[in-house]
């Protein structure tokens, strides 16, 4: 005796777009990440003279067109922390838990449709994203048939999927929109970038959910990198990571008084 | 119907709900009352299985909530109005719960016409009044057409017509044959619309009685005689076996007593300055009985140090209110 889980999932689908965040955060994703890897796509091509010879080695035309994502991943946080944790915040979860008491029913068939919807969006900004940082590259820009590249496209959509679930699995954790920004917005946005710039701690930064899954979209290995783990092997080191927190958020949500 | 059967909840060192026993039965509006904090949401929220006991068991027609299939087709409830998104608009929240309980979309028009939210349906929550959000809670407990419905403290933020209209609906849903359960810190509120009380203090079970019963028990009437001749009458009475009682400067005579007190003093000469019949409320019949558990005494605005043992006698009060009030007092007295 239960409710139905397709049942859940179309109330999901009713609940996520009847809401304006959804449709700001994720309009702000594909925003930020195409326009920022346009500007920095244009602005590489023009430096490209001023390299070093080892620099133009390292030159990854398909992940330069990538740099947007470091400010657009950052809506899509927003984005899995606004879906799980307005449930909290705005006491709706006790409406909903009260409709679906069966907890793993709930949060699952949520994640679920927050997800494919992170991920229609994020493969739509990622191939965007690629084809106009190319065509600002000009002479130096890489084909989506060359080895590694629609990889590392598709990948680029996986990622900012698993970065959106992540966020989902701390909100689910925390239960409080502004708690879980509080700690997930500096942790991807500086944190976890310094920890991977300094040589002590490097070797753990780039074991961390952003640093291993952002392998994905590289197709060039820069000269020296010594980097353990190949794309798809960053890309499963990032799906342990949400894997865990959605885990952890199961199991916060199974246990407490809501 | 709703058994619940030694349910207890424990915060930490605090018991919210203690060894709660009582059942709600179909066909009737049972009232939950008790002071605030004394444990009525928390075991609400424990019949829907929002909260877990630390012991005990609800049920629910037999079966744990969780065990419900679309349990909003079975139990309907309101627990607070704010328990909604306020960015999603009136329409879309109740579309989200019927589509989760596989209840037919015509339904959330059927329910916003129901409490009268049908204009402003496409209208976003956060916009609506207390009264407004209490209606909207409202219909989302009629949503599934449920057999069993709970309001918390429904009447709270709603006017005049609107606590009327709510007293009304939940007549004709028991008249339906149907299980209404609702809680409210106010006697005079469940005095007019309860068939059966349950009362808690500080989560226990003080009583389990019909609303006539309660009644019957607690409303004691009692004629108040005023007069210069005090000793004189004291006399009178007790030769005509009638029970009194000084207070203060005037007497008070056990029962429905008026007639044979005036009748009484006009044969034996003796003047009255005052002969009223009095009936203590219900209001003061609950404090009575949850005096000893009231978490929070506002201390009637008098410093605590102050008053002595004797001040609870002089505190004037209303007529009749003198059994009350002592028990208040003695109450803070022992602290």
């Amino acid at each position: 005796m239960s409710t139905a889980p397709a049942q859940v999932v179309r109330s999901e689908w009713t609940k996520i777009r009847s809401v304006a965040s959804t449709v700001w955060t994720l309009s702000l994703a594909v925003v930020v990440t195409v326009a920022l890897g346009m500007l920095i796509s244009a602005l590489s091509k023009s430096e490209f003279g001023n390299l070093s010879a080892r620099d133009r080695l390292s030159f990854d035309p398909t992940y330069i067109s990538f740099a947007g994502m470091s400010l657009g991943q950052l809506a899509m946080i927003v984005f899995g922390v606004l879906v799980v944790a307005n449930e909290y915040s705005s006491g709706m979860i006790r409406t909903s838990l009260a409709a679906v008491p069966q907890r793993a029913t709930f949060l699952f068939s949520k994640v679920a449709v927050a997800t494919a919807l992170a991920l229609v969006v994020g493969m739509a900004t990622s191939f965007v994203t690629f084809f106009l940082g190319q065509a600002m590259l000009g002479d130096l820009r890489a084909s989506i048939g060359d080895p590694g590249v629609l990889r590392a496209v598709f990948g680029g959509g996986l990622y900012m999927t698993l970065i959106a679930m992540f966020s989902m699995g701390v909100a689910a954790m925390l239960r409080s929109p502004m708690l879980s920004l509080g700690i997930l917005m500096p942790f991807f946005f500086l944190i976890s970038g310094i920890l991977g710039a300094v040589s002590a701690t490097k070797k753990v930064g780039r074991f961390l959910p952003d640093q291993a899954g952002s392998k994905i979209m590289q197709v060039v290995t820069p000269v020296g990198d010594d980097t353990p783990y190949g794309p798809w092997g960053g890309l499963g080191i990032m799906a342990l990571w949400v894997l865990a927190a959605l885990a952890g958020g199961y199991l916060v949500l199974r246990q407490r008084d809501a | 119907m709703i058994e619940i059967e030694g349910l207890t909840k424990r915060y930490g060192e605090k018991m919210a709900v203690n060894n709660l026993t009582f059942t709600v039965r179909p066909g009737i509006i049972t009232g939950f009352l008790g002071p605030n904090g004394a444990g009525k949401s928390t075991t609400m929220r424990m019949v829907l299985g929002l909260d877990r006991p630390t012991a005990g068991d609800v049920r629910i027609d037999g079966r744990r909530y969780d065990q419900l299939k679309d349990p909003l087709t079975v139990v309907g409830a309101l627990l607070d109005a704010k328990a909604v998104h306020g960015g999603r608009s009136a329409y879309n929240h109740l579309l989200c719960l019927a589509q989760a309980n596989g209840i037919p979309s015509r339904r959330v028009g059927e329910v916003l016409d129901t409490v009268g939210l049908t204009p402003v349906a496409k209208k976003k929550a956060k916009g609506f009044s207390l009264g407004m959000g209490q209606r909207l809670g409202i219909a989302g407990a009629l949503l599934g057409d449920p057999r069993i419905l709970m309001f918390d403290e429904p009447v709270n933020g709603l006017d005049p017509e609107g606590i009327h209209w709510i007293r009304n609906l939940m007549k004709t849903l028991a008249g339906q044959g149907r299980t209404v359960f609702v809680s409210s810190h106010l006697m005079s509120e469940m005095a007019l619309t309860a068939d059966h009380l349950v009362v808690i203090g500080q989560g226990r079970l003080l009583a389990d009685t019909s609303m006539a019963d309660f009644i019957a028990r607690n409303s004691r009437s009692y004629v108040r005689v005023r007069t210069p001749e005090r000793e004189r009458l004291r006399d009178a009475l007790h030769e005509a076996g009638l029970t009194a009682v000084e207070a203060g400067e005037v007497l008070e005579v056990e029962g429905d007593a008026s007639e044979s007190v005036g009748e009484l003093a006009a044969r034996k000469g003796i003047v009255l300055h005052e002969l009223s019949p009095q009936r203590a409320s219900l209001e003061e019949a609950f404090m009575g009985l949850t005096a000893e558990s009231v978490e929070y005494h506002a201390h009637g605005g008098q410093p605590p140090a102050g008053p002595g043992p004797e001040q609870a006698a002089v505190i004037p009060g209303p007529p009749g209110d003198g059994a009350a009030q002592q028990q208040w007092g003695s109450e803070w007295r022992q602290r």
